[in-house]
């Protein structure tokens, strides 16, 4: 289980590379070659130190062969973050603002047309803060890291946190891979440091503060849909501690986000929505979107190459796929302007590095599409396990916004033909049976590699009103019983908490393996449906986290462009990523009462508990007699006055 | 009489094993009115399954059995099928054994009392034949056996059908006078589904009746038995649960099994009162209800062996009735253990006044249940409300049939002391009424 947690470091190492030229490859294209040089002496804050960083991590690997289960990849990633932050640190002197220093602002943009004619663009704006939160100082003075979330840090003692809101359904089999996976909903994972003892109460309060600073209703996350996952969500950050007993995770699939989330999103940019990338973000086109992502993210990081002490990263993520091509009204051309209704005019002045990257992998020669203005920085990097080239644009460098001091890309598709290649993981999950009292939930796991089987880690969080049978639970692939090396089973409690099942599964290569579970669907108290109980209620998408073999060591015919020293063994610092894919969160209709008749019900109901009382009662209580006439109304009057009158009655 | 009783378990166990290899056993096996929250097999199932992981079926709450079941099936799962199909057939020969003593008793105690003159003359037609009573053994067994309940209950493996079978052996050994063994499958049935408690006060009453101790409080030897048989209860229910406790090693299965029987908090439907009731409760009143409810089985013991402390058996059949009546969990199982009995009480049938329009109830309700489930889970025509009405019905019908059944045996009783044929003081036939 331990493999689990390096994995998502080595995506983190490759998302850090795409601000790094890569020139320890060989199979870099002549052209790079030409532009490498030129950029690296350009681009004067960032770049400059990553050369050696990315030999760096080149040399590591070989020294470490079975790095993928090992927890020693956080260290690795390390000196990947580390020179720029080394450099500001130690160099105060040649930085501008020199009282300071320790906090640094990155944000950039990466726009990837979709072979399905989306447009897929991904903004992320990391912050790196030199300080120590947990330290026996009160941290007070805030510049770039926003004070809301540094005061969260410190109270509740978040070792890390992450949190994203999202609406719509990432399709992978159309889409690939999105660069950060989130659920459909609200999700939100915390790793509390270790010091906290009331590690349940603190959650319950973090997640009421969390509601308020992003304006969500994640202030519904109680012990009914937390779990503490025990292998598929491990530290992204550097620290040790792996006892799950720190982590809380939890996902409320209903969750709509919308306008009201992004604004409290956006202020936490330094720049606002004011300066930089984050000008594009205009609700009224993010949300008119077929995929819309947000997310937090903050972990502590390696401050330099030694990692004595740590820095604080924060990570915005913001993801959107436009359906350009259904709107376009035929013309598949897109720009800036249109896709956010807004061009760019500046860098954030805060930022010390703006980018806009452009996939160009699938049109070398421009074949597909032509993109202007042209720019001549190129950049390669290896992404999710495939080699992607990128034209870049520094929005830190004036010569970037041309003449007309604004930029606006146009990118205008001649050809829509060529194929998407299949990601090699891919999940489904839906629900089986009818009626309302049981059901079947089943979730399919595609391995597409042609040759390699790989494990992944499936979680499921199923809510405690579906009673999953865990002996009804079937792993097959190929027909065959595929049984899982590692389940992680937590029965539910009713109302307390939700089912949680993990497993280590073997995905054969080129199969499909599918998991089904029955469960049973419970009747639940009248006031604890939801407003509208024939809707159904929703079910968290399962999460599989798995290392999946890359695209790029699969090539291993490919080897007249390489040294042959270097191209006998497929595995290299790329041979496997991680990714972590969610499958369709589920609906499933429970049977309801008649919310309209409590009273009717309390009446009926005990009438009938009345008539065995009574009747019983009756019997109890009551002897027989003979039954006697009763006399007449006159005879009984006439009674009664002779008693008064002391004369014996007739 | 024994080649009948052979040849009747043969046709009960070839109708059970017969639907335990049709397509009709999984179908049984998911009906609500046959398997509660409670006995189902599918969760004895989970809670192996879940021991196998591991993980204590009671940490989840899907697995409500005692740690003994859990045990006895943890060696017997394979032969799931059997076990069930014995234990019906104990239940039904201890049934057997148990009704025929307690007839012998019965003719002989209206033997002293012909000789002694003191029925009325007019009551000869009240006088029980050996004749009538020798086949009546056998038809307990036989409604037991073939009722379509019970054989429903045996087929969906419902923990029920052995419930019965220790209430069985502890009605066999209470009326054969062994208060050693009725007091020990009494806190065995207790420990099964607490409201076989109720059950001590019919036993205590009889076990008097047969050692000639009269009910008195003044009496000493009355509270000196009294003591040792709740000293024989409390013993062995301490030392069973003692038991649990070691072979599982954790208290859990205390809030698992019993907090989970009394406080009701699985809703789904069944034939009982609970389910719908709670549903729709307003949460402040939930607790009140719920004690009003339960404390409803326990209620009736005290007036019932007041007035029933000459007749324990008929107290015993009154109290499984209003268990299975009342009972928060209680499914069709629990029901035909004590239809069981009415053979037994054939001789009242002439002072029953409803009981056709009871048992067409009965039938009715029976064959609708499926009926309007298929209406309201299935095809969605139909909503919560007609199932619900049904149960009303049903419960309706079974508190008819055994206050139907009191007043007749009440009745009986009165003839027996003041004759058949009652007249008023002006000499014209009178009517009896209850006053």
């Amino acid at each position: 289980m331990a493999a689990h947690r390096c994995h998502f470091p080595a995506l983190v190492l490759i998302l850090w590379s795409l601000s790094v030229f890569i020139v320890a490859d060989v199979q870099e294209t002549t052209r790079l070659t030409d532009t490498g040089p030129s950029a690296a002496s350009s681009q004067q804050t960032a770049a400059a130190g990553e050369p050696p960083a990315a030999a760096e991590t080149r040399r590591q690997p070989p020294e470490e062969e079975d790095r993928r289960w090992e927890a020693t990849e956080v260290e690795e990633a390390a000196p990947g973050d580390a020179p720029s932050d080394s450099q500001t640190s130690s160099a105060p002197e040649t930085v501008v603002t020199p009282s300071q220093p320790e906090d640094d602002f990155q944000e950039e943009l990466v726009i990837r047309p979709l072979h399905s004619g989306d447009i897929y663009a991904s903004f992320q704006f990391r912050t790196v803060w030199d300080t120590d939160f947990m330290g026996g100082k009160k941290v007070s003075h805030y510049r770039l890291f926003p004070k809301s979330l540094g005061q969260v840090i410190s109270k509740f003692s978040v070792r890390e946190l992450h949190i994203s809101f999202t609406q719509g359904y990432w399709r992978t089999m159309q889409w690939g891979q999105p660069f950060l996976p989130s659920p459909p909903g609200a999700e939100l994972w915390v790793w509390f440091q270790d010091t906290v003892t009331d590690v349940d109460g603190t959650w319950k309060e973090l997640t009421n503060v969390l509601s308020g600073i992003f304006c969500a209703s994640l202030n519904f996350i109680d012990s009914t849909n937390t779990v503490q996952p025990s292998a598929s969500f491990k530290p992204l950050g550097i620290g040790n501690v792996t006892d799950h007993r720190f982590l809380r995770y939890a996902t409320l699939p209903r969750e709509i986000v919308c306008t009201e989330n992004l604004t409290p999103w956006k202020k936490l940019l330094p720049c606002g929505s004011k300066a930089g990338l984050a000008v594009l973000m205009k609700s009224e086109k993010l949300f008119h979107s077929s995929f819309h992502s947000q997310a937090v993210h903050i972990r502590p990081v390696c401050q330099d190459w030694q990692c004595k002490s740590t820095s604080w990263e924060l990570r915005q993520t913001l993801n959107v796929v436009f359906d350009l091509h259904s709107s376009g009204q035929g013309k598949r051309e897109w720009s800036l302007f249109k896709m956010f209704s807004r061009t760019l005019t500046e860098a954030c002045p805060l930022a010390s590095s703006s980018k806009i990257y452009i996939d160009v992998t699938d049109n070398p020669q421009g074949e597909q599409f032509e993109l202007s203005p042209a720019t001549p920085l190129l950049s390669q990097a290896v992404v999710l396990g495939d080699r992607r080239t990128y034209s870049v644009y520094d929005l830190t460098q004036q010569a970037t916004f041309g003449s007309m001091r604004s930029l606006n890309m146009l990118l205008r598709w001649k050809s829509s033909d060529g194929d998407m290649m299949r990601p090699l993981l891919h999940g489904e999950r839906y629900v089986a049976g009818y009626g309302l009292q049981t059901g079947e939930i089943h979730t399919l796991m595609y391995n597409h590699h042609p040759y390699r089987a790989f494990p992944v880690l499936l979680l499921d969080t199923v809510p405690w009103y579906l009673r999953l049978y865990i002996h009804t639970l079937t792993v097959t692939s190929k027909g065959k019983d595929n049984k899982p090396s590692y389940i992680h089973y937590q029965p539910s409690k009713d109302r307390v908490r939700p089912h949680l099942l993990e497993m280590l599964v073997q995905l054969p290569p080129n199969s499909v393996t599918e998991v089904t579970v029955q469960f049973e669907r419970a009747l639940l108290k009248w006031t604890e449906y939801t407003p509208d109980p024939n809707h159904g209620f929703y079910v968290g998408s399962s999460v599989v986290s798995a290392l999946v073999p890359s695209v790029v060591a699969m090539d291993t015919n490919s080897t007249q462009e390489r040294p042959l020293f270097s191209s006998f063994f497929p595995s290299k610092e790329e041979s496997s990523y991680f990714v972590r894919i969610y499958t369709e969160p589920l609906l499933v209709n429970l049977p309801t009462p008649d919310f309209s008749m409590p009273y009717n019900v309390i009446c009926l109901t005990c009438t009938v508990v009345a008539v065995g009382y009574g009747s019983l009662y009756n019997l109890l209580t009551r002897t027989f007699q003979v039954e006697e006439p009763s006399p007449g109304l006159a005879k009984r009057l006439a009674n009664i006055i002779r008693k008064m009158r002391g004369v014996p009655p007739l | 009489m024994a080649a009948p009783l052979t040849l009747l378990l043969v046709v009960a166990v070839t109708i059970r094993a017969a639907l335990f290899r049709s397509s009709l056993a999984d179908l049984i096996a998911e009906r609500v009115e046959v398997v509660s929250p409670l006995n189902a097999w599918k969760r004895v199932v989970e809670g192996l399954a879940l021991l196998d992981l591991g993980i204590s079926p009671y940490s989840g709450d899907v697995f409500h059995e005692t740690p003994l079941i859990i045990y006895l099936f943890h060696f017997l799962v394979d032969y799931a099928e059997i076990t069930f199909m014995i234990a019906d057939g104990i239940t039904a020969v201890a049934l057997y054994i148990a009704v025929k003593e307690y007839n012998k008793q019965v003719f002989r105690k209206q033997k002293y009392a012909l000789e002694a003159d003191r029925y009325p003359l007019d009551c000869l037609e009240l006088i029980r034949s050996p004749k009538e009573m020798y086949y009546i053994p056998l038809k307990v067994a036989m409604f037991y056996l073939l009722n379509p309940f019970t054989i429903l209950s045996c087929v969906a493996k419902s923990t029920c059908g052995l419930n019965n079978a220790v209430i069985a052996l502890f009605i066999l050994c209470t009326i054969k006078g062994s208060a050693l063994l009725s007091a020990i499958f009494l806190a065995l049935a207790t420990y099964q589904s607490v409201y076989p408690l109720t059950l001590f006060a019919p036993a205590l009453l009889y076990l008097l009746q047969r050692l000639y101790i009269p009910v008195n409080i003044r009496r000493p030897s009355f509270w000196w038995y009294t003591l040792q048989y709740a000293f024989m209860y409390l013993g062995s229910l301490f030392v069973i649960i003692c038991l649990s406790f070691f072979l599982l090693g954790t208290w859990d299965f205390l809030p698992s099994v019993y907090g989970f029987i009394l406080s009701v908090p699985d809703l789904t439907p069944n034939i009982g009162l609970f389910w719908y009731f709670f549903a729709e409760m307003f949460e402040h009143f939930r607790l009140f209800f719920l004690c009003v409810f339960q404390i409803n089985v326990f209620f009736y013991t005290i007036p019932l062996s007041i007035k029933l402390k000459e007749h324990p058996v008929f107290l015993i059949f009154m109290q499984l009735a209003v268990i299975s009546i009342f009972k928060s969990y209680p499914t069709v199982g629990d029901i035909a253990l004590y239809l069981a009995f009415l053979p037994v009480w054939s001789h009242l049938y002439r002072f029953l006044r409803n009981v056709f329009l009871v048992s067409c109830v009965l039938l009715a309700c029976s064959a609708l249940f499926p009926v309007l489930w298929h209406l309201w889970i299935y095809a969605g025509s139909a909503n919560s409300n007609f199932y619900y009405a049904i149960t009303l019905l049903f419960n309706v019908a079974q508190i008819l049939l055994v206050s139907d059944y009191f007043y007749a045996y009440l009745r009986r009783e009165y003839h027996l002391t003041h004759g058949l044929y009652l007249k008023r003081k002006d000499g014209s036939e009178a009517t009896l009424v209850l006053k």
